[in-house]
């Protein structure tokens, strides 16, 4: 243990998590990839094709920063409430509470993991995004930025609700009623500026229109919201992440009795 | 003994062993959950470095909360436990390095290898990999051919190595098992037996729960026994025997005898229902029994006795009889 920080242990965590997502390859990556490539089908090819372009670029290219998107949040929310959540129900969490880390290293542990896995989803569905259209990243940089931050905020997110969760059903409660639902709504397949005044106003109080606009701007300059917005929105959503993990380890809640 | 008695030991058996640098500090500890149980009240303990501890007590006295509060799994709601000196809350990092804990529950990931989980263990306690000893520590564990084996298709006694293995893989000069031999076979229950004294003789301080009494008779140094939350005696395995030990003589008679003869009054003999066996009880808070006289005298009383035999009440009639009284 290195003065300080005890990186074993993070790299212990981070690499039993990769490793979960090796034995689940199917569930990890081809499952995702496969639902990809039929969005792609249904809503590039069979309606994409009766929308010509959307803000100068093809429908089909215009849909791939929102599909992308869609998977990144929902598998990291997944991925790191899983990881979390499933130690709790089986009981080995036991051994984490009981070894010398702290909280910032489980959480670097987990969340990195689930980052990890969520980014490197993002860049495969890109890649299957480019068997389907022609994807062309204006700013590559800040998509990467973008893919990163996001990946890290929801993964976050959802070791919050890994921490919450009492049963598998609550585990799932969230991600389904809330991100999903909030994913489709904030311009996953559509432009809000094609929305009638009014409920593109009421679009604006969902958050993930934000972070879906600032990706979207990363590849093709376009954007329904201003970009630096959509950052500042990203990093708060980070930041309300963060203090919620930050007091759960304070407290103990749902860790410790 | 009495329970007052018993409760003055453990006052006198603490203040005493606090002055020779115990390896686990343990003062006034008190354990109320949220749901408002209260599952320790006020315990004081010192472990002493290097010996086996046994820690007694009924389902429900406490036993696992006080390990799991010492193990950084539950939080205390008062009191101060150190390990070797480092608070287990302000140094958690230091005092938890030291300690190993193998539950009470075959709590473990099920895909996982043999070799990764207990890898996964020394890396979280923060070692740097050291493929050699995990080998010596499997191969120990009669685990080196199972290292690769998904856990899920190991038998309940394999998996219960894993876990001590998993306890061991950081070295740990403190070894908390919390019920370790609970449902496995006699077999494996006697390897643990002869690990954990190998554990001892390398300097590892042992800290067991367990409902098989004749465990603690068997290995522990010192038996601590708790109950509804309180600790009621501690005190040195054989002092508690010679102590809390009953032993009784029998005399099985060549002739039945109608009465006790005068002659014997003085001795606490009583006469068995059918009157053929002569029951001598001695023993019990250091009383020494004159067994010489008694025999001396049923020689000059004329009884005849064709053979005798010894009972010793365990360490198991002792608990049992404490655990009646109640706190």
């Amino acid at each position: 243990m290195t003065a300080g920080l005890n990186l074993h242990a993070i790299r212990a965590i981070y690499t039993y998590e990769m490793a979960r997502t090796a034995r689940t390859l199917l569930q990890s990556i081809v499952s995702p990839v496969l639902s990809t490539s039929l969005y792609f089908v249904v809503f590039g090819s069979a309606i994409g094709s009766r929308i010509s372009h959307v803000g100068g670029v093809s429908y089909g290219a215009f849909i791939v920063p929102g599909l992308i998107m869609l998977g990144l949040l929902t598998q990291s929310i997944a991925n790191a409430s899983f990881g979390i959540y499933f130690p709790r129900f089986v009981g080995t969490i036991y051994e984490v509470l009981s070894a010398p880390v702290s909280a910032v290293e489980i959480v670097t542990a987990y969340v990195g993991a689930a980052a990890t896995k969520s980014v490197l989803l993002g860049l495969i569905t890109l890649a299957t995004a480019t068997l389907f259209v022609s994807v062309h990243v204006l700013h590559p940089v800040w998509m990467i930025a973008f893919l990163v931050l996001t990946s890290i905020t929801f993964s976050m997110f959802g070791f919050v609700i890994g921490i919450w969760a009492d049963s598998f059903e609550k585990l799932q409660l969230i991600p389904l009623l809330i991100v999903t639902p909030l994913t489709f709504l904030g311009g996953s397949f559509y432009s809000i500026n094609m929305l009638p005044p009014l409920w593109r106003g009421i679009t604006l109080f969902n958050p993930v229109v934000y972070l879906i606009s600032g990706f979207r701007w990363s590849f093709y300059g376009i954007s329904d919201v201003n970009v630096a917005i959509s950052l500042g929105m990203t990093l708060v959503f980070l930041s309300a992440c963060l203090g919620l993990v930050v007091w759960i380890f304070k407290t103990g809640y749902r860790l410790k009795t | 003994m009495s329970l007052r008695n018993a409760t003055i030991d453990v006052r006198r058996a603490t203040s005493q062993i606090g002055s020779v640098s115990p390896v686990i500090s343990i003062r006034h500890l008190s354990k109320t959950y949220a749901r408002g149980q209260t599952a320790l009240r006020d315990v004081s303990l010192d472990i002493r470095r290097g010996e086996i501890f046994a820690l007694l007590g009924p389902n429900g006295a406490g036993k696992t909360t006080l390990i799991n509060i010492v193990c950084g799994i539950v939080t205390p709601s008062a009191g101060r436990v150190e390990a070797d000196g480092h608070d287990i809350i302000r140094a958690y990092r230091a005092a938890r390095s030291l300690i190993g804990l193998v539950p009470q529950e075959l709590t473990i990931g099920f895909h996982e290898s043999v070799l990764a989980t207990v890898s996964f263990s020394r890396g979280l306690f923060g070692k740097a990999p050291d493929p050699a000893y995990v080998e010596k520590l499997l191969r120990d564990l009669s685990l080196w051919d199972r290292r690769n084996s998904q856990i899920m298709t190991l038998s309940g006694g394999m998996k219960r190595r894993v876990m001590i293995a998993k306890a061991l893989s950081h070295e740990p000069q403190i070894l908390f098992l919390d019920e370790p031999t609970a449902g496995v076979d006699v077999e494996l229950r006697r390897d643990m037996w002869q690990l954990v004294r190998k554990l001892r003789a390398a300097g590892t301080t042992i800290i067991l729960t367990t409902h098989y009494l004749e465990e603690a008779e068997e290995m522990a140094d010192r038996v601590g026994v708790i109950n509804k939350g309180e600790l009621i005696l501690l005190e040195d395995k054989k002092t508690l025997m010679r102590q809390l030990g009953k032993k009784r003589l029998t005399l099985v008679l060549g002739v039945p005898l109608a009465e006790i003869p005068a002659r014997l009054g003085a001795h606490p003999l009583t006469l068995s229902a059918d009157r053929r066996e002569l029951v001598y009880a001695y023993g019990g808070n250091g009383a020494e029994a004159n067994i010489a006289q008694l025999l001396a005298d049923i020689a000059e009383a004329g009884v005849v006795v064709k053979d005798l035999r010894t009972d010793e009440s365990s360490l198991e009639d002792i608990f049992v009889n404490l655990i009646r009284r109640g706190p």
